[in-house]
């Protein structure tokens, strides 16, 4: 217990600021089914709290400060938000181009980071409810149970895990909270030494990562229907693409789909994003709801993340993971593409596009380079973009003459996923809601639906890895008649 | 110079001293580390920290005031002596706005290393989260109220070094806060200059030059090659930037 020190006579008249943050609001991620007149599910609502007060708490902190300051940000994937604010504030200190050792020392840190995330969210948290079966009991869906019953997977995920935030702590410094990459480039380079030591493992890392390929691969074959049909539903997609279409995870241009596939956008300029995607607020929710500005805020919305880029690209530039992309998109006449479960096949096939590219920068010269930092005319806003483990992330800054930030703007994958996680829950429902009670059942596989684009709304929520789940029932009246939860 | 043949005895080992010697600049000559926040080597001795209270013949005063004198016998590396250190660390922590995990000063900041040295884990007491303004105006230099610890060392080296005399402190109490001698109460309307002692003699992130930032990696910083206790300016200071 924190012990007080007040001794002022008159406390309340002290001013004082929260500093926090980050301030979660201690809760639970609640969903809300609401009926219509014959008691059959006309829309889902997932009720995150999302972080806020965060852009307020950093206007007049200096820009440099920024990119270790957004780390608090997110429990699982910190990096990505350091390497988003970075990019936003390369180009308000005039770096329009990095040098090739900032480059791409960014990006092996940007690689550590999908391969860390990547297999954590499978393994960890999502192959326990895929292996076990979606009705298995809570307590088995875990990666203890899976330990237990399969450790050669469960060793490999840990492993797989530890390799990616090893890259993590070379390039940025610590596992978290790193500070490597600073506006304009970075603060270090990387030993031969260090890579080769890091080389050293990454034929292992390469071959488990197209094991983990086939576990969603087999699943999909296996259960071809489920896996097909579950929560799944069309919509639009964004993500970043490099200028040639091949798949880029840390830069490029935007590209945006219609659910039809067809391009309303390409190669679009990301410093002027807010004139392609504009976000909509809506009463019952915290979390904005984008969307895109040429098809309007009913039907402009889109999903992001590994499924929407593995489709959306037009290669992988690397050679194992376009192998797996292309049965991917074979299989089953494009089945897969717009299932919710299929974000678990792309995500595995971005893990091995991960360790491979992890493989071709470490063997490049360019990392032990000492020209780190670029810069050019200062300015006064920058956007910086990058695709995060869970989809795009966006960081928009102004800053002020004296080198203040006056205003900051975040969308986040969660943010850009809302409304497609919301159809997917909504589908779940109607799949496996009779019409009468909420069930354990029904919660798990609600659970499953949301975890194939979101490990656990850690952005929301409490633990890493805890999904605390709450599910409410509400009739076409909006009285509620029914509710369920669970803590973990 | 004086011969020194006059020694006293710290913590059990003898220490030698020239007349008119605190007994912390005695130590810091032989090598012997006494916590600190509000003294430098070199500086003119302020007392108001308080970390350094050793215990001298029994009675607790302040190292970095107090003269040596021949035969005394003083403690430093006690149990109650470090828990009081650690709590008036802790104090200094809940006072301010002092947020390691995104503090450029993180790694070379005294009051950090001084928090591990004596083993602080958690702050303990209630944070206060006082409203404390930065003050960005100057080209070169930042300060962050929100990271002061009012040890008057910038005050000290800006009137006795650099001969600007561009700090004080005002206010009292809890309310106590650095100010900037100028109409506006601005940096930039001050013969400041980021190379000036005042800058770098900061031990915390209050003062900073501008756009440092992050630039030195973790393992490189200064907490990372030297431990606190090995006391030298150099140790304890930035050197100034010919760029
Ligand atoms: S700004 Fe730094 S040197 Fe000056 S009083 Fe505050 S902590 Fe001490
Ligand atoms: S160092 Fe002696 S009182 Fe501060």
């Amino acid at each position: 217990m924190p012990v007080s020190l007040e001794t002022a006579a008159d406390p309340e008249n002290l001013k004082r600021v929260v500093i926090e943050p980050v301030s979660r609001v201690e809760g639970h991620g609640k969903v809300t089914l609401l009926l219509d007149a014959d008691d059959r599910v006309r829309q889902a609502r997932l009720h995150i709290v999302e972080f806020r007060g965060f852009e307020k708490f950093i206007q007049g902190r200096p820009y440099w400060e920024v990119p270790v300051l957004v780390q608090r940000l997110c429990g699982i994937c910190p990096v990505s938000h350091h390497l988003a604010a970075s990019k936003a504030l390369d180009i308000i200190v005039g770096a329009r181009a990095l040098t090739p050792t900032a480059e791409k020392m960014r990006r092996l840190m940007h690689m550590g980071q999908i391969l860390q995330s990547h297999a954590l969210h499978f393994f960890h948290l999502a192959s326990p409810d895929l292996l076990f079966g979606f009705e298995a009991d809570v307590a088995e869906r875990n990666i203890a149970h899976l330990a237990a019953v399969a450790p050669e997977v469960a060793k490999k995920g840990v492993l797989l895990r530890k390799y990616g935030q090893e890259i993590i702590r070379h390039t940025a410094g610590k596992r978290i909270h790193g500070t490597g990459s600073v506006p304009g480039g970075v603060n270090k380079n990387l030993s031969r030494a260090e890579r080769a030591s890091l080389l050293g493992e990454i034929d292992a890392i390469i071959a488990w990562s197209r094991e983990a390929v086939d576990i969603v691969k087999r699943l999909f074959a296996e259960n071809a229907r489920l896996y097909e049909t579950f929560g799944r539903f069309e919509s639009g997609r964004l993500s970043l693409v490099r200028a040639d279409g091949a798949l880029d995870l840390y830069d490029g241009g935007l590209r945006a789909t219609d659910a039809a596939g067809a391009t309303l956008f390409d190669h679009a300029d990301y410093q002027r994003y807010y004139e392609l995607i504009h976000e909509e607020v809506k009463p019952w929710s915290y979390m904005k709801f984008p969307f895109l500005v040429e098809r309007g805020a009913e039907a402009g919305w889109y999903r992001v993340g590994p499924l929407a880029r593995v489709v959306h690209c037009d290669f992988i530039p690397t050679e194992l993971a376009e192998t797996e992309r292309r049965a991917l998109l074979d299989f089953d006449g494009g089945g897969a593409l717009s299932a919710p479960l299929g974000y678990h096949w792309a995500r595995m096939i971005e893990m091995l596009h991960a360790a491979e590219g992890i493989r071709e920068l470490l063997l490049d010269n360019d990392l032990s380079g000492d020209d780190l930092l670029a810069g050019g005319e200062r300015q006064l806003r920058g956007v910086g973009i990058i695709e995060a483990p869970r989809g795009t992330l966006i960081h928009h800054y102004r800053i002020n003459e004296d080198e203040q930030i006056v205003s900051a703007n975040l969308i986040v994958s969660t943010t850009h996923n809302n409304r497609a996680m919301n159809e997917a829950v909504c589908q779940v429902a109607r799949q496996y809601f009779d019409g009468r009670e909420l069930t354990e059942g029904l919660l798990n596989h609600i659970e499953i639906a949301i975890r194939a684009f979101d490990p656990c709304l850690s952005c929301a929520t409490h633990a890493l890895g805890k999904m605390p789940l709450e599910l409410e029932l509400r009739d076409a009246a909006g009285r509620r008649i029914g509710g369920l939860r669970r803590e973990t | 110079m004086t011969e020194m043949t006059n020694t006293f005895t710290l913590d059990g080992k003898e220490i030698p001293f020239r007349e008119g010697e605190t007994i912390m600049a005695a130590a810091t000559a032989a090598g012997v580390y006494i916590p600190h926040l509000c003294h430098r080597p070199g500086f003119k001795p302020h007392g108001s920290c308080k970390l350094c209270t050793v215990n001298i013949d029994g009675r607790p005063s302040a190292a970095c005031t107090h003269l040596a004198a021949a035969g005394m016998r003083v403690e430093s590396e006690t149990e109650a002596l470090n828990a009081d250190r650690r709590a008036l660390t802790q104090m200094l922590f809940v006072e301010g706005n002092h947020i390691c995990p995104s503090c450029e000063k993180s790694g070379n900041c005294q009051l950090q290393a001084v928090a591990y040295h004596l083993g602080m884990s958690t702050p303990h007491f209630t944070h206060f989260y006082p409203a404390r303004d930065v003050d960005a105006s100057h080209p070169d230099v930042l300060l962050d109220r929100n990271r002061c610890i009012l040890c008057e060392l910038c005050v000290r080296a800006s009137r006795d070094v650099d001969g600007k005399n561009v700090f004080g402190i005002g206010g009292r109490g809890i309310r106590s806060r650095l100010i900037v001698n100028a109409a506006s109460g601005r940096l930039a309307d001050t013969g400041l200059a980021v190379t000036d002692r005042a800058v770098a003699v900061c031990p915390t992130g209050a003062l900073l030059r501008k756009r440092d930032g992050f630039s030195v990696p973790i393992g490189e910083r200064r907490y990372d090659r030297h431990t606190i206790s090995d006391v030298t300016t150099e140790t304890e200071e930035e050197r100034p930037r010919h760029d």
